[in-house]
């Protein structure tokens, strides 16, 4: 009784049906996704971090602000240059940004990540955008 | 099958060292990294911020004429907080309203009230009570006090609608989103968030608008009846207003110690 062919024959079609994703995929990465910043983002210039720890980290600025503004009721944020900004997702980081759709989802949906910031937090466009 | 069994445990065991091994290296990464937020950046007050060790309201019935007067203050805080306006009773969210002298006092009426109280109707809200109820009762610390300024607050992202705070407040302050508030809200207040389904909220004194030296919303537009400040500073208006006139506060057998009193 010698099984070899078999249990090889079989573990081969394994490996290329689990590695089948890979293979179909290969050289068709999904581009990466490009944001669109408003007029107002713009014209700003910077945002509150530098743009590559702003891309990272923004979910542990804002848990960092929504503690502060809501535990100490300390409302200013002054940045490592010494920039002072009122810590409010809403009023703040919403007020440049406020292209939801093309902004915000991009980056969340490559990355198959789904905050629910705005069942609450109001997706502006504010009046005159 | 001897031989195979003791390579699967040297394997096994060669893997478990890796896995242990690789502890460590991620956590040295992580720090190299600097995986936290800016701590060059600091956080302050707004310069013009109202600061009190103990927020209170004054509510002077005297003054109240008619009901009008007290649906504005009600208008101004739902409009300022995004509060919804549900038809269904037991869907409505209120953080202020207005009620009758016995149900707002139920252990102090008497027979005979005077006719004014008899016949005007009161503000009622959160009473930011000393020693609240609501935060005992809270398992996750999404209602807190605090300690700065004795105002009871909500952090809506923490809560998880388990209602347990509205079983513990006495005053029933507390409201609960059984729906989707947001297309019930006639007009938004932008720079403020609205609640999502599933949530409790309350009056939280504005905590939002002292945060920026800006008076209660309710406050302003109440014609003099109401009088918020600080009830520990001995010089501050709702003080003096408690020295000179007789004040009452909801329930006060129970020992919630409330900080919104009533002149009557
Ligand atoms: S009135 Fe009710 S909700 Fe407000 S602090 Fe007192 S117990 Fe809590
Ligand atoms: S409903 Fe929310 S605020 Fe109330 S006790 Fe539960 S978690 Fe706390
Ligand atoms: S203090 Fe502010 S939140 Fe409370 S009832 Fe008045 S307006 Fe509403």
């Amino acid at each position: 009784m010698n099984d070899k062919g078999k249990i090889v024959t079989g573990l081969v079609i394994f490996a290329a049906l689990v590695t089948f994703p890979f293979w179909y995929n290969l050289g068709k990465a999904a581009p990466p996704p490009e944001v669109v910043l408003t007029e107002k983002a713009k014209a700003a210039g910077e945002c509150v971090m530098p743009k590559e720890e702003i891309r990272t980290e923004h979910m542990q600025l804002l848990d960092v602000w929504r503690d502060t503004q809501v535990r100490d009721g300390q409302t200013v944020y002054i940045n490592a240059k010494g920039k002072a900004y009122t810590m409010s997702l809403s009023n703040t980081c919403l007020d440049c940004h406020s292209n939801y759709k093309d902004f915000c989802d991009r980056c969340h949906a490559y990355a198959s990540t789904d905050p629910y910031c705005w069942d609450c937090h109001i997706d502006n466009p504010k009046e005159g955008e | 099958m001897e031989r195979s069994r003791r390579e699967f445990l040297k394997i096994a065991g060669v893997s478990a060292a890796i896995g242990l091994g690789t502890g460590p290296v991620i956590e040295a990464v992580a720090a190299a990294t600097g995986h936290q937020a800016a701590p060059e950046a600091q956080v302050a007050h707004h310069p013009e911020a109202l600061k009190a060790t103990r927020w209170g309201m004054v509510v002077d019935t005297r003054k109240i004429e008619s009901a009008e007067q007290i649906e504005r203050m009600v208008e101004a805080c739902h409009k300022e907080h995004n509060v919804p306006m549900l038809e269904e009773a037991r869907h409505q969210i209120k953080w202020i309203w207005e009620t009758h002298f016995h149900n707002a006092f139920p252990s102090q009426s008497t027979d005979r009230i005077s006719e004014h109280l008899e016949h005007t109707l009161l503000p009622v809200m959160c009473n930011h009570c000393e020693n609240p109820p609501c935060v005992r009762a809270c398992p996750t610390k999404a209602t807190f006090k605090r300690e700065s300024d004795g105002i009871v607050m909500m952090d809506f992202h923490r809560c998880i609608g388990c209602r347990f705070c509205m079983a513990a407040c006495p005053y029933g302050s507390r409201s609960f989103n059984f729906r989707d508030p947001r297309p019930f809200i006639a007009e938004t207040n932008k720079a403020y968030p609205t609640r999502m389904k599933g949530v409790v909220e309350k009056c939280n004194f504005c905590v939002e608008r002292l945060a920026v030296g800006k008076l209660p919303a309710c406050v302003e537009v109440s014609e003099g009846i109401l009088t918020f400040g600080d009830l520990n500073d001995p010089d501050s208006e709702v003080s003096q207003l408690l020295k000179e006139n007789y004040a009452i506060r909801r329930k006060t057998n129970l020992g919630t110690g409330p900080s919104v009193y009533y002149i009557v």
